[in-house]
């Protein structure tokens, strides 16, 4: 069941497809009524949308026309006494409220044509204008003379945010399932036969290294299968899955129209190349060990702790808020800026640094901050685990009454 | 070595809370040990001392002449009064699983499962899941997962809750027989019979000391009375009795006859024998009872625990 979740996230992430591009297929009539008699040209019919130019009729015979005709919409340009005021006189009728996309299509076709009239009213050429248009893309550099662009910026919060959401999610899920497994434990009360065989600490740490071996293998698995299967059907079925993002594709291809795909190709590689990679790599392998160690050891003492699921919330609540906190932290003060005062002091506190220092570390942390704040980081899960081992030793074999803190603290003295 | 098990002076403290105050125990080798106590007394304390899953706080045990050590582990088998097994995996694959634990190696602990299955009938099981079987059913699994690494001290406690009369019966015929092989039992439990039919020695814990201990034949001569049960045929019965209170300490007595005898407990001053008693009674009339008094473990427990 497991090797198959990647499976079923296929089929939903198709079907969501299949389903925006069939929304997106429908090929559109509008009708254009143009009583100005300057925008008409301008209408060119493309794969998605056609245009029905109405000629010498009144409003209310094109609304007739174009209802009958089962038109999405009419688009009425008045008379116009002059360019200025166009806006005032030109209105989108249709049946429902017609799609965002569409209005901006055609209100960025309606605002270049009336400009250029406007321009060529007041004695300016507009070719002239058009040539004459320069192009300006900031390089940047840093002062070490490493080159980066906005796009650069862009792949390392990618990079950073998914490094930390991934950890995020690992401890969420991993770490749950730690939990339910010393709850399983108890209320199924073959504990006590299993640490007559091995000692607590042994057992959760097993527990601990088992589930999180068990989880990265079950990552790798999904991401392998899932990537063979987007391949495939991608290739059998003739849909893009990797820009399911239909309708949100034309906006993109307005709001940049005139920098060419191959453009951004060629600077997202260099973008790639100008992350600090082997850095990122390491910091990724010991700061996800340490994080999820310092937060399963935690889950596991939540699960020694209770009795059943019910009452672990109480005990969830004050782990699941610097989890949280942190990634918030990341997300908004690290676009803000990646090494302000904020983001750099939740880097160093060991319950957030390693979700915090993983966004940060690909805009370039120094080598020391990186250090100190691993050194914490793994002073803290030692302190956690032997805290942890304390109060599962002890918890394993108490039932009944669900413990408050200040129990929990007496129990380490055990 | 005489004793495979010396408990010296262990205590255990749970915050403010004393639970084993200064035990002291032996087990003899190849004895079956009645660990006895009232509810909530220390045993399962003192249990968990011994499996080295609770550290004590003072003093010290010893296995076979050596410091309880993390590789006497495969030297005891345990089966907890709270026991369970994981419901939704295998019979056969949990056994091995937990025999492996205990440092049997896989395939030495297939055999050995395979072997014991058999034994009890129960081979048919090795592909069910816990959750599809019996609460009795289950514990014969525990049973056989406890003794399976063959070790040298088994430890039960309530071995015999969740069973029918017949399965009790065959657990323990299969307890007296791991005995006859050489292992040494540690026994806990409240039913008194079981520790009559089987133990030889026995100590009993009450608030967290040792309040008792000895071999069992011991500390029942201790706690005779002296007293026995006599039911004599006679016509004048008030006479007699009138009589025997004068010269002995008398009691009624409880128990079914035939006819309408005259039924008494009489306790012996430390002078006068049986035989004096009966050569006495006989003069009188038909003796159709006489049995001494022999104090169960039921009373033995029942009168330490409210003297203490």
């Amino acid at each position: 069941m497991t090797i198959l979740s990647p499976i079923i996230m296929i089929a939903l992430v198709a079907v969501v497809a299949y389903l925006s591009q069939l929304n997106n297929d429908k090929v559109r009539t509008i009708s254009v009524l143009d009583e100005s008699g300057l925008v008409q040209d301008i209408f060119k019919n493309s794969e998605k949308t056609t245009y029905h130019i109405l000629e010498n009729i009144s409003l209310e015979d094109a609304k007739n026309i174009s209802e009958e005709t089962a038109s999405y919409g009419l688009l009425h340009v008045g008379k116009l006494d002059s360019v200025e005021s166009a806006s005032m006189h030109i209105k989108f009728y249709s049946e429902e409220t017609p799609s965002l996309t569409l209005i901006s299509s055609l209100e960025s076709k309606l605002e270049k044509t009336f400009t250029n009239i406007k321009l060529q009213q007041q004695g300016i050429d507009v070719d002239l204008i058009n040539a004459s248009k320069i192009k300006i893309d900031i390089a940047q550099e840093s002062f070490e003379g490493e080159k980066t662009s906005k796009l650069d910026s862009f792949a390392r919060l990618g990079f950073g945010i998914a490094a930390g959401y991934l950890l995020f999610m690992f401890i969420i899920i991993y770490g749950n399932m730690i939990m339910r497994s010393v709850i399983e434990e108890k209320t199924s009360r073959i504990i006590e036969i299993i640490i007559s065989s091995v000692k607590p600490v042994q057992l959760m740490l097993g527990k601990i290294i088992g589930t999180s071996l068990a989880g990265i293998t079950q990552f790798v698995i999904w991401m392998i299968f899932g990537g063979l299967l987007m391949t495939v059907v991608s290739l059998v079925i003739g849909i893009n899955l990797f820009d399911s993002a239909g309708p949100q594709q034309e906006l993109i291809q307005l709001a940049s129209e005139g920098s060419g795909f191959n453009f951004y190709f060629e600077s997202f590689k260099t973008a790639l190349q100008n992350l600090p990679l082997m850095n990122l790599i390491i910091a990724f392998i010991l700061f996800f060990i340490g994080g999820y160690l310092l937060y399963s050891s935690l889950y596991a003492a939540i699960g020694a702790a209770v009795d059943n699921e019910t009452d672990t919330q109480q005990f969830l609540l004050p782990i699941m808020m610097p989890l949280i906190l942190a990634v918030y932290i990341g997300i908004f003060t690290v676009i803000e800026d990646p090494h302000g005062t904020v983001s750099t002091v939740f880097s160093f506190i060991p319950l957030t640094s390693p979700v915090v220092m993983l966004m940060r570390i690909p805009f370039g942390v120094p080598l020391w901050q990186q250090l100190v704040s691993l050194l914490l980081l793994v002073g803290t899960f030692m302190f956690t685990v032997w805290f942890a081992a304390k109060i599962y030793r002890v918890g394993i074999l108490m039932y009944g009454k669900k413990p408050s803190y200040k129990e929990l603290i007496k129990w380490i003295k055990y | 070595m005489k004793n495979l098990l010396e408990v010296s002076e262990v205590s255990k403290n749970f915050g403010d809370f004393k639970a084993l105050n200064k035990v002291s125990i032996t087990v003899p080798k190849g004895s079956i040990f009645g660990l006895l106590g009232p509810n909530g007394a220390g045993k399962t304390t003192l249990i968990r001392v011994i499996n080295q899953i609770t550290m004590p706080d003072y003093g010290k045990v010893h296995l076979d002449g050596e410091l309880l050590n993390p590789v006497h582990i495969k030297d005891i088998g345990y089966l907890p009064e709270e026991r369970g097994l994981y419901k939704s995996m295998k019979v056969g694959e949990q056994a091995l699983y937990l025999a492996q634990l205990k440092g049997l190696s896989k395939a030495e602990a297939k055999a050995r499962l395979k072997y014991w299955f058999d034994r009890l009938e129960i081979g048919d099981w090795w592909n069910k899941k816990i959750q599809e079987l019996s609460k009795g059913m289950a514990q014969k699994i525990q049973f056989v997962v406890t003794v399976l690494h063959q070790p040298k001290l088994l430890i039960f406690d309530e071995p015999f809750s969740g069973f029918d009369p017949i399965n009790a019966n065959l657990i323990k015929d299969e307890i007296l027989r791991l005995r006859e092989e050489g292992a040494t039992v540690i026994f806990s439990t409240h039913r008194m019979e079981s520790v009559e039919e089987l133990c030889d020695d026995i100590a009993l814990i009450h608030k967290s000391n040792k309040i008792l201990d000895g071999k069992l034949i011991d500390i029942k001569r201790d706690y005779k009375i002296n007293t026995y049960e006599v039911g004599i045929r006679i016509n004048n019965k008030e006479g007699l009795e009138q009589e025997l209170a004068n010269k002995f300490d008398i009691s009624e007595a409880n128990f079914k006859t035939l006819e309408d005898e005259l039924k008494l407990n009489i306790k012996l001053s430390q002078t006068d024998t049986p035989n004096d008693l009966l050569s006495y009674l006989t003069s009188k009339g038909e003796i159709s009872h006489f049995v001494e008094l022999i104090p169960s473990v039921n009373d033995i427990f029942i009168q330490t625990v409210q003297n203490n």
